[in-house]
């Protein structure tokens, strides 16, 4: 499904290479994670997959079920089937949540040369799926993430995620800045949407998002590459011995 | 410099070729009273400070500026939902034909052309009244004409709670109209009123509303100024507001080349509050200014000034704003903002905040910003994959919310973001 290979990307604005020559494969039904210490270039990977400005590809090559990725503009990528949660979701003051996804849905599904939803059908999908998220009615009629705590951001993608359907989900540190009780939250709305058609690529600092969402596959990224690769206990063993150990052993 | 006794020489010769319209003894001192004010401070200069960022030359020509007619026949009727009284004017004159019978309960209904030879008491203590008052510090000498030379617009009188909006309707319908009018609104203690205003007007257009809000009343406005975009404009509002009264005006501007909307409140009872809000949207040749003075005079008075612009294509957008504290009116909460979007690196916002405080308890705050698109949440957008343009136009309308949630009733303020969004659109293509 997805496809990356020897993929070099520098920095812009300070002129540095992040990634140097990343190699990954997620078939459609699997789910990945990436886990790497800080500044290993784990999100930058996440941004050059989505689109985001200021990164420049000087080599290499980034598809999805065939399709040239990189080729894409940010919302064609989406439409295609290409979905990121964020680590750090944006606020958009006196823009509703309601507004903001029936937007979404129907942008992509313009692109995808199909009709808008309706109106009805629209809100049962949302009202459904937020519910499982327990995303009450006053959330989503709030403007977009703006008052939300941390765990409310992080379930507003989740739902996002849901509504949206995408084939490809890239989740970016979206651990981070919840308590136990909200990953769990967000790890079962995850694990709802897991099924043969759809792939799944996890970002994680820490292993404990991992014992929720149990990849089949682990990455270990340092200095802008994959140095490892293996089954769920590769991310025990990051967890128990940190990441120098599997740095030292690689060189 | 030596231009400048030439135009002083001009202005002399334009005030003093003006003559009154006809009317009773009142109204006849009211506007003598007028033309010599307008006389002691001759019409607004180029170099005058309060015109510095906005050139009065359209404004005070001898004729009005030719103005192509635009009918915005695309979109459903401003306010045509709400259920409203209805007084409409044609290039400045009152078209009773077209207009809902005036009359309604606790609220009495006159036109300034019908009542000018009458004894109207409450009329003759306004007419005029508010605006002299507003003369100082910064003369308006365009509001000065205009009491000098209306005559017409309505009267209204409210003594109790008036069970319905009225709405105030311009049309424009010859290419060199050039309208002025005068609105008086008087609100007895406790009364309630809301205005609705729309439409260009007429080419050039002069307006004057003097409100007085008497003790515990209220008064809201809501205003759209037409779409239409050579039409040109110098409104001025001027209220007084007394104990515990509140006043909420909210403008929205779309279009024009010329539009100068003045606000002058003075704040006279205790507890009383002014909100006074603004959004617009400017493309190209368009030129707007916000002219905003807010005087506190009693305790405890609360103000606020929203005011938010777009501009695209080398629009231009000015807002000065002033928030005058006097002497003993401690526990003033004064707040102002201004911002604006820039879509490109042509257009220009020029803004002049400022407060003047001689009380030594109160909290006033202000601020001043203009800013391109947030990037950060454009990529956001187009990551769940709305298009960059419409993904733009979402972020323009989050920028002007905090403007537009000052309107207080929640159907008005969708009608306008449905107007701001239709506008958007249409650019869109």
């Amino acid at each position: 499904m997805l496809e990356i290979k020897n993929l070099h990307v520098d920095l812009e604005e300070e002129d540095k290479t992040i990634l140097k020559g990343v190699d990954l494969t997620v078939e459609a039904g699997s789910v990945h994670a990436i886990m790497g210490p800080n500044g290993s270039g784990k999100s930058t990977l996440s941004y050059v997959l989505s689109g985001r400005d200021g990164y420049t590809v000087t080599e290499g090559s980034a598809t999805l079920d065939g399709q040239d990725l990189l080729d894409m503009e940010t919302e064609e990528r989406a439409a295609a089937g290409l979905f990121l949660a964020f680590q750090y979701p944006v606020e958009i003051p006196g823009v509703g949540n309601m507004t903001f996804l029936r937007t979404a849905v129907n942008a992509q599904r313009k692109a995808r040369g199909q009709d808008e939803i309706s109106a009805a059908d629209f809100l049962k999908l949302v009202r459904e799926r937020a519910k499982a998220l327990e995303i009450d009615a006053d959330m989503l009629k709030r403007p977009v993430n703006v008052g939300f705590s941390g765990g409310e951001k992080k379930r507003n993608e989740i739902l996002q995620m849901a509504v949206l359907e995408p084939k490809m989900c890239i989740l970016d540190e979206t651990d981070s800045g919840l308590d136990v009780d909200a990953m769990k939250l967000v790890a079962n709305g995850v694990n709802s949407l897991r099924d043969a058609g759809r792939g799944f690529l996890v970002i994680t600092h820490y292993q404990r998002l991992l014992d929720h969402i149990v990849p089949d596959v682990v990455h270990i990224m340092s200095e802008g590459r994959i140095i490892k690769s293996g089954g769920p206990e590769l991310a025990l063993e990051v967890e128990k011995n940190g990441y120098a150990d599997l740095k030292a052993e690689v060189a | 410099m030596a231009a400048a006794p030439q135009a002083k020489a001009d202005t002399a010769m334009q005030v003093g070729a003006l003559r009154l319209p006809e009317g009773g003894a009142w109204i006849t001192a009211a506007r003598e009273e007028a033309l010599a004010r307008l006389r002691a401070t001759g019409l607004p200069q180029r170099r005058d400070e309060y015109w510095k960022f906005t050139r009065p030359d359209s404004l005070t020509l001898a004729e009005a500026p030719r103005a192509a007619l635009f009918e915005d026949a695309d979109e459903p009727e401003m306010f045509g939902d709400m259920d409203r009284l209805r007084l409409v004017f044609v290039d400045g004159v009152f078209d009773p034909e077209a207009s809902d019978p005036p009359e309604m309960a606790g609220v009495r209904i006159e036109r300034l052309a019908d009542v000018a030879g009458q004894d109207l008491h409450w009329a003759r203590d306004l007419y005029g009244t508010l605006e002299a008052r507003g003369q100082t510090p910064v003369p308006r000498p365009l509001a000065a004409l205009n009491t000098a030379l209306a005559d017409d617009g309505v009267l209204i009188h409210v003594t109790g709670k008036a069970s319905k909006p009225i709405n105030l309707i311009y049309h424009h319908r010859s290419e060199t109209s050039d309208a002025i009018l005068h609105h008086l609104i008087k609100l007895d203690p406790g009364a309630e009123l809301t205005v609705l205003e729309n439409g260009p007007a007429a080419a050039r257009f002069n307006k004057v509303i003097e409100v007085d809000v008497a003790d515990e009343a209220r008064f809201h406005h809501v205003r759209v100024q037409g779409r239409d975009h050579e039409r040109r404009a110098a409104t001025h509002v001027f209220a007084r507001l007394g104990r515990e009264s509140a006043f909420k005006s909210f403008t929205m501007t779309a279009n024009g080349v010329m539009t100068r909307n003045e606000c002058v409140v003075e704040l006279t009872g205790d507890d009383a509050s002014a909100h006074v809000a603004g959004a617009a949207m400017g493309d190209g040749d368009f030129h707007q200014d916000d002219t905003v003075f807010i005087t506190h005079d009693a305790e405890r008075c609360e103000s606020r000034q929203v005011f938010k612009k777009v501009l695209r294509n080398g629009a231009t957008g000015v807002f000065q704003g002033k928030i005058l504290v006097k002497p003993g009116a401690q526990k003033t909460d004064g707040y102002q903002i201004s911002q604006a979007l820039l879509l490109d690196d042509d257009s220009q916002f020029l803004a002049k905040p400022e407060l003047e405080i001689y009380a030594d308890d109160v909290a006033c705050s202000h601020g001043s910003t203009s800013g391109a698109i947030d990037e950060d949440a454009l990529y956001y957008l187009r990551s769940r994959g709305i298009p960059r343009p419409i993904a733009t136009d979402l972020l323009v309308l989050s920028f002007l919310a905090e403007a537009v949630e000052e309107i207080a009733e929640e159907s008005l303020r969708d009608e306008i973001t449905a107007r701001f969004s239709g506008w958007l659109e249409r650019r869109r293509g």
